[in-house]
């Protein structure tokens, strides 16, 4: 039953960050949160509804909470994020600024292409644009730490395009 | 003389002491106009039946593999001299061979040796280099290697390298459990000797210029940090653990600095520091990535890799700061530099049209050269000669090395038996 009451409490909490929230698209949508939570389950269950772009109170175990989704790809010898990405990143934002005890550790990681130490340097600069948009939105610089493997710790091993994009991205480790 | 090396000259070293994974040496690109050299079986004088190790198959690999000469195969030599009186010049000159090298190896006592080279020109019938050195067993190949740099440069003018040795790491196991080495071998990959063992990713090794330490890049501690550690004895120290980047360490010539990458104030950028850790200096200012410094041999300036004008492409920037001047302006890509000994040279990682190829500029004519033919090749390092570029390079789906003469026309490919090896580093000249 702890679990339970501390789930409500970050439901309450979000609720009230969201009020004070000035992501982009908040305004008009307005954020309703939908308690779906039962007795059976005793679990909370959140949902936002202002057009996808307002963090609610996820849970990090929920397989389907967006923030089970924690990789952000790139393009080649690119750091920049797309804006699908941006939005992720804000519902991360949320969870952390709600939880400012937890910690999240932002992995950079290129591919094979290119010296290994300028790779170093793209995956520091990748988890630099991953940390700015939660700074952006929020989390404290405490609660963020960098680490860049450039291309050592590959998640496809390969040597075709289809590897390539799956290795340049930043993986957030909670 | 229109002889081409283009057999698959297979110069498999043979290991009589335990088999470590050790590096296979491939010759697989020939150089036209390689000079003919008859190496003789050294003499053997001693209490066992057959010598303790073959010094004239070790020259003769040496020679071979600096592309510059084609030794005789054993079965093509007409007499098998092993002291002056007994060389008959005529025979050699039939055999249209420009030098010949005979010699022997003499137990002195138990586990003491003698061995004894010398060098002719055939065509004059002139001696040209020879000497006797003392030597215990463990030391013969290191002086075989010695021998081969004395004929090399007696025969060029320029000093041999195969007295040296190279450093690399090599990662082998699943992506879920992965284990790194940093090792140390002869230039021939002989001998690898295993100095570091990690979980995660070992890097960027650079040899101090006396070859006594290697500084490194490990993650062991999940960040990466800098390393420097005594090849012989195997004690380190960590150099330096800041936020974020720790990366890219390079020796000053006079061995007392370090270059390196910090990422400390936000992003990566160049700083010099003492090797005991104190004075550290940043270099370099831009919102861009400034990383892997290399030091000019006078000391007085740093090349590095920026991507400030838009791409890689690498810049110089004076040893004491200041502003930075741009170097290559061909290829969308240039990073991962390396000077050659004399410091006219540039070698580097070129990227163009999808393809990774290595790459020297000639910084007095500023031509730009493509050496090789790879897709993702990378690490180039000079011999200490500036002869040749050793690097790392995609064999199907493993990582192997390579080494390619400074004018491309001569390769060689070093293998291991499993697993992937990468990052190679020439040492500095033994001392």
């Amino acid at each position: 039953m702890k679990y339970k009451l501390g789930s409500f409490m970050v439901l309450a909490l979000m609720l009230v960050m969201s009020g004070c929230s000035s992501s982009g698209g908040s305004k008009e949508g307005g954020a309703s949160i939908e308690d779906q939570g039962t007795a059976a389950d005793g679990g909370a269950v959140a949902s936002g509804a202002g057009g996808g772009t307002d963090y609610s109170g996820y849970s990090l175990n929920d397989p389907n909470s967006p923030l089970s989704r924690r990789v952000i790809y790139f393009e080649y010898d690119s750091a920049e994020i797309s804006d699908s990405d941006q939005e992720l990143l804000i519902q991360h934002a949320g969870f952390l600024v709600a939880n400012p005890g937890q910690h999240l550790t932002l992995e950079g990681h290129t591919d094979e292409r290119g010296s290994r130490e300028y790779n170093i340097a793209l995956g520091d600069q990748r988890a630099l644009s991953v940390q700015r948009i939660l700074e952006l939105n929020g989390v404290a610089a405490e609660q963020v730490t960098i680490v860049s493997y450039g291309e050592e710790k590959p998640a496809a091993e390969g040597h075709s395009e289809a590897a390539w994009r799956l290795n340049r991205r930043v993986e957030l480790v909670y | 003389m229109n002889r081409i090396l283009k057999l698959l000259l297979l110069v498999c070293v043979v290991f009589a002491a335990p088999v470590r994974a050790a590096l296979t040496i491939e010759i697989t690109q020939g150089m036209e106009g390689a000079i003919p050299i008859a190496v003789v079986p050294f003499g053997w004088r001693g209490s066992a039946v057959a010598a303790p190790e073959n010094i004239a198959a070790i020259i003769a690999a040496d020679l071979n593999r600096s592309g510059r000469f084609e030794s005789l195969p054993d079965r093509d030599l007409v007499a098998h001299p092993t002291t002056a009186e007994q060389v008959k010049f005529q025979n050699w000159r039939m055999l249209s061979v420009d030098n010949l090298v005979i010699g022997q190896l003499e137990e002195i006592s138990p586990g003491q040796y003698s061995v004894t080279f010398e060098l002719f020109d055939v065509f004059r019938g002139k001696r040209l280099a020879g000497a006797t050195f003392p030597a215990t067993a463990r030391d013969l190949r290191r002086l075989a290697h010695h021998i081969s740099d004395l004929i090399y440069e007696a025969l060029t003018g320029e000093r041999g390298a195969f007295n040296t040795q190279i450093a690399y790491v090599t990662s082998s196991g699943s992506s879920k459990n992965k284990t790194y080495t940093l090792l140390v071998a002869d230039s021939d990959g002989y001998d690898p000797q295993t100095i570091l063992t990690s979980k995660q990713p070992l890097m960027s090794p650079s040899w101090s210029p006396d070859g006594r330490r290697i500084a490194y890049v490990s993650f062991e501690n999940k960040t990466a940090e800098i390393y420097i550690q005594e090849v012989l004895s195997g004690s380190r120290r960590k150099l330096v653990s800041f936020k974020g980047i720790n990366g890219a360490p390079s020796w000053s010539p006079d061995g007392r600095k370090l270059a390196l990458t910090l990422s400390r104030d936000g992003n990566p950028e160049i700083y010099t520091m003492n090797v005991d850790g104190g004075d550290l200096r940043r270099l370099t200012n831009s919102a861009a990535i400034d990383t892997e410094p290399v030091w000019a041999p006078d000391g007085k300036s740093i090349v590095f890799t920026s991507d400030r004008g838009g791409s890689a492409q690498l810049y110089r920037v004076s040893a004491m700061g200041g502003s930075a001047q741009r170097l290559t302006f061909e290829g969308k890509y240039n990073a991962g530099a390396d000077i050659s000994p004399d410091g006219r040279k540039l070698a580097m990682v070129h990227g163009e049209g999808g393809s990774y190829r290595i790459a020297v500029l000639d910084l007095d004519t500023r031509l730009l050269r493509i050496l090789t033919d790879g897709q993702l090749d990378e690490s180039p390092s000079f011999s200490p000669n500036g002869s040749m570029i050793i690097y790392a390079t995609g064999a199907g789906n493993r990582e192997v090395l390579s080494a390619v003469s400074v004018d491309g026309r001569f390769r060689q490919r070093l293998s291991l038996q499993a697993g992937n090896v990468r990052e190679p580093v020439w040492s500095p000249f033994g001392k």
